[in-house]
């Protein structure tokens, strides 16, 4: 970590602390001094059991979620006050849900000038334009569903697979400054899932997206980006750069695990393929 | 009876404002949005002391669309801000717009008979341009033509601003919060702004068919909303059901001919010599019942009758099958 890298990094947490139900019996201790740093680029996997937090850490970056004490820094900036709705002009979002990314009872073309006005004030500009959908059609070329010959087809009607890469598509075509993707093929089938992974990694790369990517598939984890985060109760208990992550295999993770939480990793949800 | 009809398009045009309205919160905000029986009053009533007053009846009439607007935006505030669930920061609004309703009109019943409305005034443009005259071959004389194509042009002005809002930046926005408030929020949307707006427009365009309504019918009355909210919602579903709903285009077109059929309906139905005026509200209910009953009846038939055929077929097969192995059986011997 040189200077020059923590000046830039686009996306900082620090210290952050969340806990949920506080003073009542369920107290939980959701995330306790996280801190993160990723540099322009970047693209860090999130693994951890169910529970460990990561879904916080999403929800927290995002803003869907304040945090109790903390600050969140956004190329350079502290966003910690700004609501959720203001801080998704710099974030792109894609959820574990196909059905959440995209909005059912209107056209692929509708979903896609939604997602196209992220980064501006929504105004009376027609939403679907002659020149907005050539653009769209050729941004859709890119996933290779044939889904550019469908632009006035109901999203509704697209399967699982569709949906979720249309949402990938949404989520990255106008260039975030972040890109968040929470468990974003645990919904689908292996096959489908394999689709998305790959076009993850194309849309990662064309466009040089930061991204940060929370997984229970421990391989897609190794597999994809630079850099690696096993969060257990909160808290960050391993963390792998650039090189270490090469190294990396299954087997290293589980033994990482339990030397240093000293038990076995305990989730049934945990994939070890 | 030709006069009673041609009475129900013409008031179906007027009411058609509202259920445009109440398709805006019902179907594209998914808000079922129980102001309107208020709004729709003070729309009314707004119209009427205005124009008592001395007001320019358009004026007046515009200034009935800006109270229902409001009238929605707050509905829209309690829901946003004061996280209220949508059916009883609906009704709280509506219970509360009743007694504001009476403060505006200052008494329970304004007539309006001899004042000049926008009614009367666009009768008297109408007979103007002499196209009553020409029509007179069809045969059957009503008063007037005026009113009824007057308020089928404005049905149908406001049908396509609402298909061209629905198709903005804004519109995509609203109709993507009715429909996925997860996903619109991830693409920076202010999903309570865009509801109190789309609540504000609805609203807006049912106290516009209310003030309309009163100068049609030459009075403002503060009990006129009951149950207007369930006409809308009839309107709103039979339209649905008769004309289909694949588009927005479509959907609110369905909305306009839903609504006159639904007065088309009423009309037909106080005909039989034992139903009163009375019975009207009941009359609406069973409609909305029949209109949300009738379609799934209908499917379950069609497939019921599918099933069957493919049951028939199969056992066609199977006899065709037997029949071949017989058949070469007795070949063979």
């Amino acid at each position: 970590m040189n200077m020059r890298n923590v000046v830039n990094s686009l996306l900082q947490l620090k210290q952050i602390h969340k806990v949920f139900n506080e003073g009542t019996p369920d107290e939980k201790m959701a995330l306790q001094k996280m801190d993160l740093h990723l540099n322009p680029g970047d693209f860090m996997t999130v693994i951890g059991s169910n529970g460990a937090g990561k879904s916080t850490l999403m929800n927290i970056i995002s803003g869907k979620m304040m945090p109790d004490l903390g600050e969140v820094n956004i190329d350079g900036k502290n966003v910690s006050a700004v609501k959720e709705n203001k801080r998704s002009r710099l974030i792109g979002r894609v959820f574990q849900d196909p059905m959440a990314g995209t909005a059912p009872a209107m056209t692929i073309e509708e979903n896609l000038a939604i997602a196209y006005t992220r980064t501006k004030s929504r105004g009376l500009k027609r939403g679907v334009s002659k020149q907005r959908r050539a653009f769209f059609q050729e941004k859709l070329e890119m996933l290779h569903l044939g889904l550019e010959n469908r632009l006035h087809a109901k999203v509704g009607l697209l399967s699982g697979g569709e949906r979720q890469a249309l949402s990938l598509l949404m989520a990255t075509f106008t260039e975030p400054k972040i890109l968040l993707l929470d468990e974003h093929t645990a919904a689908l089938d292996p096959s489908r899932a394999e689709l998305i992974t790959k076009l993850t990694k194309e849309i990662v790369e064309t466009y040089e997206l930061t991204t940060l990517m929370v997984t229970h598939n421990m391989q897609q984890a190794i597999d994809l980006g630079n850099r690696l985060i096993m969060m257990d109760k909160g808290q960050m208990i391993f963390e792998a750069d650039e090189n270490a992550k090469k190294q990396l295999t299954v087997e290293k993770l589980l033994y990482e695990f339990q030397q240093i939480r000293g038990e076995k990793m305990n989730s049934d949800k945990a994939v070890l393929i | 009876m030709g006069t009673a009809i041609f009475g129900s398009i013409e008031a179906g045009a007027i009411y058609a404002l509202m259920a445009l309205g109440v398709y805006l919160s019902f179907r594209i905000l998914d808000f079922p949005d129980l102001t309107v029986d208020g709004s729709f009053v003070t729309g009314g009533a707004v119209a009427a002391v205005l124009i008592v007053g001395g007001t320019d009846p358009f004026i007046a009439t515009a200034a009935a669309l800006g109270a229902g607007f409001l009238a929605g935006c707050v509905t829209g505030i309690l829901h946003t801000k004061g996280k209220i669930n949508p059916l009883l920061s609906g009704i709280l609004m509506m219970i509360a717009l009743y007694s504001i309703n009476l403060r505006i009109m200052g008494k329970s019943n304004i007539p309006l008979l001899s004042e000049e409305t926008v009614i009367t005034k666009l009768t008297a443009f109408w007979q103007g341009l002499g196209i009553d005259q020409s029509l007179s071959f069809l045969g059957f004389i009503p008063k007037t033509w005026g009113i009824l194509i007057l308020m089928l042009i404005l049905a149908f002005i406001v049908k396509f601003l609402i298909d061209w809002f629905l198709k903005t930046d804004v519109g995509l926005a609203i109709r993507a919060t009715g429909n996925n408030e997860t996903m619109i929020r991830s693409f920076s949307a202010d999903t309570d702004i865009l509801k109190i707006l789309g609540l504000g427009l609805s609203n807006g365009l049912v106290a516009l068919s209310g003030g309309l309504v009163a100068q049609y019918s030459g009075f403002t009355d503060v009990g006129m909303g009951i149950g207007m909210i369930v006409i809308g919602l009839a309107s709103v579903i039979i339209g649905e059901a008769i004309f289909g709903a694949k588009t927005i285009v479509r959907a609110t077109l369905a909305v306009v001919g839903g609504a006159i059929l639904y007065r088309i309906i009423v009309t037909l139905a106080l005909r039989v010599e034992f139903l009163e005026t009375g019975d009207m509200k009941l009359i609406t209910a069973l409609i909305v019942v029949f209109a949300l009953i009738l379609p799934k009846v209908l499917d379950k038939q069609r497939e019921r009758k599918r099933k069957k055929k493919r049951m028939l077929q199969a056992k066609q097969n199977e006899y065709e099958k037997r029949g071949e192995q017989l058949a070469s059986i007795k070949t063979d011997s």
